[in-house]
């Protein structure tokens, strides 16, 4: 499986980025070449393997049903771009 | 050409938890915009989510309540896209491995009972919500992220609803059971319930199923049904003229009643779901879910046919009695007291609903207990009271909170057994019916209670029906 410049486009697209034509066709062959790899990793009988997420085993980590203080409204808009009273103010949207 | 059609519902159910999934931000609604939010529900870069077993618990309920399959592992996966009330660019969801499989809900309709299938029922955070300011000049939407990592399952139905009246009917039953297990409030109003529908139609009878399209921003149980049966009506219309159904994503127009289709720019269906590199699997022992099964209150349909066979009701009275676990609790109650079990439920159904569709409240919020409405049918049926009476009696207590015997003694229904007073009043009606009392004497005893009865209308429902009868007795020499 290969990467195509069109796929380039469409994936940052998807991502909003912007790419030149130049990048695009450079990310198409690196990405092609990740692909490859992974099709050799894939080649690997792993028939009686038993299926793990992670390499270190981790007890599972919860958060009781507890509320804990939030940000001031303040704080949660110190970031944004734009505001309009207490919501953050973007371009429109529909 | 005669059509079916094929329905579909997704229902998104948010988890009655406190806390959100991953942050400790409340839940609570009606909040001041922004102002529960942390750095995991902005999305800030570095945060880690961990995730809130009682949301986790809850689902589990959900599922085993309509007798699904808990996977003992699944998975959390991102939904990636971007729109601006979602700061992450993406929601964390669950995909490939839903925490539950199968399963069913009982849908009633028309007397009959069906089954409608369960594919799946899988645990993901809400995002937050925009508004989009009226006005020509306003170029700009408004975002609130209160409701980012709010807890939410989504309930997918098999293809197997046939109409939209089933779809409501289907509505009506899930939300009960989320209800009953306390697994949501599933009040539409507030967003703690929301609904999409996927549907197509097909020529009776033939297997495939047709193009199917997406039904979007329906606000209550009634508008699924309605978008339903317009769209079903638009796709005939389009297959009738030789044309094809296009797939796509519409809108429903309460105001217009009418649907529209979402312009294809705001979202792509490319969500390239990966595994979510920030939460490990999501592991369920036996002994977690064995408890959780335990901990399973009895459940709508079982509690119907319970009140079928136990209290020897109708259907028709069992399904209103258990259409709310406070209600079939509230009637539970008052049998206990007052063991009467069909004239209870008449009351309930008849006299109690009522007033809760006049004063737009639910039976929590009545101000007469259970208990106190199992003492008016006491009196009730010790011929204190007559029915006016009682009617009368249970307004008050309604209006005021005033216990049975406080409106009684206000409204000076007293019940007279002053032997003295109450011998007047007989003696009076059995001078005023001589051929009664000549059939009487003649053996014809089944007039007794037509005495008692005339006394006690005498007196103004006064009257104790007990004495009043040891009275007519000794009187016509007994
Ligand atoms: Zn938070």
């Amino acid at each position: 499986m290969t990467f195509q410049p069109s796929d380039v486009e469409r994936y940052a697209k998807l991502a909003r980025l912007a790419l030149s034509e130049e990048e695009k066709a450079r990310f198409a062959r690196e990405l092609s070449s990740v692909l490859e790899y992974v099709g050799q990793i894939q080649k690997v009988d792993t028939s009686g393997i038993t299926e793990y997420e992670t390499v270190v085993p981790l007890p599972p980590a919860w958060r009781e049903d507890v509320v804990e203080p939030s940000l001031s409204v303040e704080e949660a808009l110190a970031n944004a771009p734009d505001r309009k009273d207490n919501f953050f103010k973007v371009p429109r949207v529909l | 050409m005669e059509y079916e059609s094929v329905i579909g519902l997704e229902v998104h159910a948010q988890l009655d938890t406190a806390a959100k999934i991953f942050c400790g931000c409340s839940t609570e609604f009606g909040a001041e915009g922004n102002s529960q939010t942390c750095p995991i529900c902005l999305g800030m870069p570095g945060v880690l989510p961990v995730l809130n077993k009682r949301a986790v618990e809850l689902a589990l309920r959900s599922i085993l309540a309509v007798g699904g399959q808990v996977q003992p592992k699944s998975i959390f996966a991102r939904k990636n896209y971007f729109y601006p009330d979602l700061p992450k660019g993406y929601q964390i969801s669950q995909y490939e491995r839903p925490l539950g499989t199968g399963g069913s809900v009982t849908v009633h309709l028309d007397g009959l009972a069906k089954r409608v299938g369960i594919t799946r029922i899988h645990l993901e955070e809400d995002a937050g919500k925009s508004f989009h300011p009226e006005g020509r000049a306003i170029e700009y939407s408004l975002v609130d992220v209160n409701r980012c990592g709010v807890p939410l399952i989504e309930i997918v139905s098999e293809p197997e609803i046939r109409s939209p009246e089933e779809a409501y009917a289907y509505l009506v039953a899930l939300k009960q059971i989320l209800q009953y297990t306390e697994v949501s409030r599933a009040d539409m109003e507030k967003g703690k319930l929301r609904c999409d529908a996927n549907v197509s139609v097909r020529p009776k009878g033939q297997k495939e199923f047709g193009t199917k399209t997406e039904l979007k921003n329906m606000n209550s149980f009634r508008a699924v049904q309605k978008a339903l049966e317009v769209e079903i009506a638009r796709q005939i219309k389009i297959i009738d003229s030789g044309g094809k159904v296009v797939q796509e994503t519409l809108l429903w127009d309460e105001d217009r009643q009418a649907v529209a289709p979402m312009r294809a720019k705001e979202f792509s269906d490319d969500y390239r779901y990966f595994p979510e590199p920030d939460l490990l699997p999501l592991e369920v022992s036996m002994d977690w879910l064995e408890s959780v099964r335990k901990g399973l209150p009895e459940l709508p349909e079982a509690r119907r046919r319970r009140f079928i066979e136990v209290f020897s009701l109708s259907d028709y009275d069992a399904s209103l009695l258990t259409s709310e676990r406070a209600i079939a609790d509230y009637y539970e109650t008052a049998v206990g007291l007052y063991p009467n079990p069909k004239m209870v439920a008449n009351w309930i159904n008849v006299e109690v609903f009522r007033f809760l569709k006049e004063k737009k409240i639910f039976i929590d919020d009545l101000k007469v207990p259970a208990a106190e409405l199992a003492a008016l049918l006491k009196k009730l049926d010790s011929s204190s009271l007559s029915n006016t009476m009682a009617k009368e009696v249970l307004a008050a207590m309604v209006e005021t909170g005033k216990t049975v015997e406080a409106v009684v003694a206000q409204k000076g229904l007293v019940q007279e057994s002053d032997e003295a007073v109450l011998d007047g009043w007989v003696r009076e009606v059995i001078s005023a019916f001589p051929k009664q009392r000549e059939s009487y004497k003649a053996g014809k005893k089944q007039l007794l209670g037509f005495f008692v009865g005339e006394t006690v209308k005498k007196s103004g429902g006064k009257a104790n029906p007990k004495l009043v009868s040891t009275l007519v007795k000794k009187h016509l020499g007994e």
